[in-house]
């Protein structure tokens, strides 16, 4: 037993120089981004510099219009999450509940648009979204992604394990297709809206290409597309870099420690297929 | 993330498309005698799926076409389309010297970067759940640079490893003089590859702790007591369990590193002597810059049927490897 023990120990000090061997990119991060611009290149491993210089702070803030960015993406996911949600159900919910004629073939048809790589269809959709007059608008960024067929299938996968005897009991009581869909369905498969709900938000809040090819102006840039224009402009200046990449992954990590759960949860699920 | 859900959908299709026919069938059975008649359905069928579907027609399902179509012509940005039939494909792969390469370099890519990610991640998540305590702690601790993401990990990275970086400090300590990594053709590749698995494992990592999990303690005690030691145990039992979801991640993995752009587009741009390079910053290239949107539209297509290709094999190969419960 102590012997057991003692190799438990030695596995969670081992484990725990990988982890900070792991951090080290972010740990000087940080450690860059305090130092004064002029020493940066001096001893690039001394994680302080003579003093703690906040002033890159000062010149990435004033150049990154963080809090526009910050807006854009969190509108932007927003509106993707809750497009995503409304009509996946629906369309769920029809090939879950519903018997019409065709269904199953729709629905392999639904399945197979999802080995379509977005960059099959990049080039006519950008010009789709210029002869709608979408291009560089909130509707160009938030719009498109919100449909595909991941959301139907995941929720499609869920409906079919709420019993049917339920939503017949409701149908004899004289309950419609529409108020079973949102008073039984819906509230029952909150699990599953929710693990589709921050996946599609964290989806949108990564995603680079797609803003990258639908926005021209600053004022419409997402995080991620704001710190890649930022790092154009201060390439060289790596204190002011680092500061800027900074502040732009906070938002993102206070997201994954509030939802870290159901994110870890979500990605579980898909990954094993469901089961 | 390219969510390939067909492929485990068609790999399970004995479960799910049978089970879920069935259910249909039944559902219609039982309806039948209860409810009354089905032609009411189709009225609410079209209500909830309209929604979705015209969504997906016009974002996905005409584009797809439309793309199709473009890749046979000679289509600039402004002026008229010309169809020239398939030379746009002979093109790619007989006169552009540069698209051998970019494809080369993309299953270089995807070769190095899908073997290191399932490895480290299986490694990290046999680690993870042997211990007894802070287990959570450690997965959160792994996970973390999958939320901050590619493009702010790229940045950092190209800090750590330039030049006068942290990383050629401390290699200069040990006397060994380090590259300039991004930029030099040697090392370039790989130092895409290092900044793509160090953000991206913590996905796979999660997927196999709950694989892991899901194997049931019952087996490991019955390889124990024949007399097995942890290695057997793990190749030779625990492996085989999570054959499934291995084989779903890596398929999952293949498929979204055949797609890798951002990092190259943040950190190189293709460079150095276009050795990063890869099949989508192509297609950028020729689409948004030089506005050959039908020869971009080919190289589209040969990704999709790189892809697909690839995908077969591996289904092919899963018969071998992979065994599934009943």
């Amino acid at each position: 037993m102590k012997k057991k023990k003692k190799k438990q120990i030695i596995s969670v000090v081992l484990i725990s120089a990988v982890a900070v061997i792991f951090i080290i990119p972010l740990v000087y991060m940080v450690s860059t981004s305090l130092k004064p611009k002029e020493e940066v290149l001096r001893d690039t491993a001394a994680l302080l510099g003579s003093y703690l210089d906040f002033s890159n702070y000062a010149r990435a803030w004033n150049a990154f219009p963080f809090g526009r960015y910050l807006f854009n993406s969190i509108f932007v996911g927003l509106v993707t999450t809750a497009l995503t949600l409304v009509t996946s159900a629906m369309a769920a919910y029809a090939f879950a509940r519903l018997r019409f004629r065709g269904r199953d073939k729709l629905f392999f048809a639904y399945l197979a648009t999802l080995m379509v790589p977005l960059q099959v269809t990049i080039i006519p959709l950008y010009m789709i979204l210029r002869l709608l007059g979408w291009h560089d608008t909130y509707a160009a960024l938030a719009i498109p992604p919100a449909f595909t067929a991941f959301g139907v299938f995941m929720l499609r996968q869920f409906f079919l394990s709420i019993p049917m005897e339920i939503e017949e009991a409701a149908r004899i009581d004289g309950c419609g297709r529409f108020r079973i869909f949102t008073v039984i369905i819906l509230p029952m498969s909150k699990p599953g809206l929710g693990a589709l709900a921050i996946f599609t938000f964290v989806n949108s809040w990564k995603s680079f290409f797609w803003p990258l090819i639908v926005t021209a102006s600053d004022e419409m840039k997402t995080l991620p597309l704001g710190l890649y224009t930022f790092s154009g402009q201060y390439g060289t200046d790596w204190t002011a870099l680092m500061a800027a990449t900074g502040i732009s992954i906070i938002p993102g990590v206070i997201f994954y420690i509030i939802f870290q759960k159901s994110l870890v949860q979500g990605i579980a699920l898909s990954g094993m297929g469901g089961r | 993330m390219a969510a390939i859900f067909v492929i485990w959908y068609g790999s399970q299709n004995f479960i799910y498309s049978n089970g879920g026919a069935k259910m249909g069938r039944k559902s219609k059975r039982t309806k039948k005698k209860k409810a009354g008649t089905s032609s009411g359905d189709f009225k609410y069928a079209v209500f909830f799926l309209l929604p979705n579907f015209l969504g997906l027609f016009i974002f996905t399902l005409i584009p797809m076409v439309f793309s199709l179509i473009m890749s046979l012509y000679d289509w600039p940005l402004t002026g008229t389309p010309e169809f020239i039939g398939g030379d746009n494909f002979v093109k790619l792969f007989t006169s552009d010297p540069l698209f051998m390469k970019v494809l080369k370099n993309t299953l270089v890519y995807v070769g190095l970067y899908v073997a290191l990610n399932v490895v480290i991640a299986m490694a990290l998540a046999v680690w993870i759940t042997s211990l007894k305590r802070f287990n959570e702690f450690f997965r959160s601790v792994f996970f973390l640079p999958m939320m901050i993401g590619i493009v702010s990990s790229t940045m950092i990275f190209k800090w750590i490893l330039s030049d006068n970086g942290v990383i050629n400090t401390f290699i200069s300590k040990l006397g060994i003089e380090g590259p300039n990594w991004f930029g030099s053709t040697a090392t370039a590749m790989a130092a895409v590859v290092i900044v793509s698995v160090w953000q991206g494992f913590g996905y796979n990592m999660v997927i196999f702790i709950s694989g892991l999990l899901g194997v049931p303690d019952s087996v490991k005690e019955a390889a124990r007591i024949d007399g097995a030691n942890p290695a057997q145990t793990f190749f030779r039992v625990i492996l085989p369990c999570m054959s499934p979801t291995i084989f779903f991640a890596v398929v999952m993995t293949v498929i979204s590193s055949f797609q890798v752009f951002d990092q190259t587009f943040v950190s190189t741009m293709g460079g150095p002597n276009n050795e990063t390079n890869t099949l989508v910053l192509h297609l950028y290239n020729n689409a948004f810059k030089y506005q050959r949107l039908g020869y971009a539209s080919a190289i589209a297509w040969v990704l999709f049927l790189a892809i697909l290709i690839v995908t077969g094999v591996l289904m092919r190969l899963q018969k071998r490897w992979v065994t599934y419960e009943n």
